[in-house]
């Protein structure tokens, strides 16, 4: 079937079959590979995508879903030159380690943060509730929340 | 790929998804949110022969306030829900539940509709619809019908809805004043299955006695369990967390949990002993707070 979306601000056809899912066809047929595919049944949140503005599992949607709609990927945030501020946060505060659940957490918080500016951190663990993370705990990542919240040049949250 | 192959189609109205679903027959599958469906697929646990994508029926996604009820489509997402103005003034348990429905990125997607038709006896919506003794409208060739919610569910993942029938419609009963209502479960972490949860709506009379109670389990049996012989020694009663602690003890003849990975059948029932005191006692303060005029 051939499908028409909107990815990462650009128009996207593509000719897809029906039982593609979203998250392969991020990865294999348009070659967006920060999209990471993890337990493929929506448990991991690591292939989280926006879906509209909305975060959801890429690995359960179809491709064909997607037709008419707007996709926005981890590749969307920033440049290795110039991070986006959550990005910057995540270097600073050293919230990753491995770094396979990072482009999940980042595009789920993208839109939380937009939402809520200044969140609690009881409210960005609750955001965090649907993605994993098996390196190291999520202390460091709430505190690059934290920190992405205030501006990544606070360094107080950090101490 | 993951799932087996199968054909799709986009239907833009409600009629046009029964045409497609009488011509592709018994195997094929409405597609709503995907959020049990297509885990299922990628397991290829269910292999259906086509599916029918319900996601461009916006007709079929509001909520609206009618009387003494909420009419919501059955394509409304649970993050809708969640953060609807008019859910959280007229019905606040809706939100509670839904609150425990996985995580956002599901409930962005997830469905009312959707999890009602799957009836799954762990999940939270079969639960609300039961507690609140609501109705759903199914839609066919043949014409319209509402089902009660007492004759909605079967059995596991097993709806009273004919092959050529879709559910399209839900009615939830607001709770007037002088109603209060909880909904409690336990999960091993938030957004997981719940190993077991419950649901109490709770009314007092103008003498703040307990006038009418309802008590509803999650994943206690194979489909939401109605704890009849707790609540029936509420009535006329004062609340008291004694009352509810004596009431919690009969629900082990209400309930019949099958166990979980990783909870007994007998860790089911103490859980919903705990859950039942807890669920009754946080209602019964609710009501307490909006007394009848």
């Amino acid at each position: 079937m051939q499908i028409t979306a909107t990815i990462n601000g650009k128009p996207v056809i593509s000719e897809v079959e029906p039982r593609l899912l979203l998250s392969d066809w991020l990865r294999h047929d348009l070659g967006l590979a920060g999209t990471h595919v993890g337990c493929e049944h929506g448990v991991c949140g690591a292939c989280t995508v926006l879906f509209d503005g909305a975060p959801v599992r890429s690995c359960l949607v179809f491709a064909v879903q997607a037709d008419g709609h707007t996709i926005e990927t981890v590749e969307s945030l920033g440049t290795p030159d110039h991070l986006h501020p959550l990005q910057q946060s995540f270097w600073e505060a050293h919230g990753l380690q491995c770094g396979f659940c990072t482009p999940g957490i980042l595009m789920t918080l993208k839109p939380f943060l937009e939402q809520n500016p200044d969140p609690t951190e009881d409210e960005i663990r609750h955001a965090l509730s649907g993605n994993l993370c098996r390196c190291t705990g999520y202390q460091n990542i709430v505190k690059a929340v934290q920190l992405a919240a205030k501006g990544p040049s606070d360094t107080r949250v950090l101490d | 790929m993951k799932p087996a192959a199968f054909e799709y189609a986009a239907p833009k109205s409600v009629a046009e998804a029964l045409a497609l679903k009488t011509r592709y027959g018994e195997d094929a599958k409405y597609l709503a949110g995907g959020q049990s469906l297509i885990p299922a697929m990628n397991f290829r646990v269910m292999q259906p022969t086509a599916l029918i994508d319900l996601n461009g029926l916006s007709e079929l996604a509001f909520i609206n306030g009618d009387g003494d009820e909420l009419r919501i489509g059955a394509l409304t997402r649970y993050s809708a829900v969640e953060h609807s103005p008019l859910v959280a003034e007229r019905l606040p348990l809706a939100v509670e539940v839904v609150k425990h429905i996985a995580h956002p990125q599901i409930r962005n997607r997830g469905t009312l509709g959707g999890s009602l038709a799957h009836a799954d006896p762990a999940a939270e919506m079969p639960v609300l619809l039961t507690t609140l003794s609501g109705r759903v409208r199914a839609e066919s060739a043949r014409g319209s019908r509402w089902i009660a919610a007492a004759d909605f569910m079967l059995g596991p993942f097993t709806t009273i809805l004919e092959p050529d029938e879709m559910l399209v419609e839900i009615a939830l009963p607001t709770l007037p004043p002088g109603v209060g209502a909880a909904f409690q479960e336990v999960s091993r972490r938030h957004g997981d299955y719940a190993l077991l949860g419950a649901a109490a709506t709770l009314s007092l009379g103008t003498d703040g006695t307990i006038a009418a109670a309802r008590l509803v389990f999650l994943n206690a049996g194979d489909t939401p369990k109605v704890a009849g012989l707790a609540t029936t020694q509420l009535i006329g009663q004062t609340p008291s967390a004694e009352l509810f602690a004596t009431a919690a003890q009969a629900v082990d003849g209400d309930i019949e949990p099958m166990g979980t990975l990783h909870a007994s059948p007998d860790y089911q029932h103490h859980l919903a002993r705990v859950l039942a005191r807890r669920v009754l006692a946080r209602a019964a303060e609710r009501a307490q707070a909006q007394p009848v005029a």
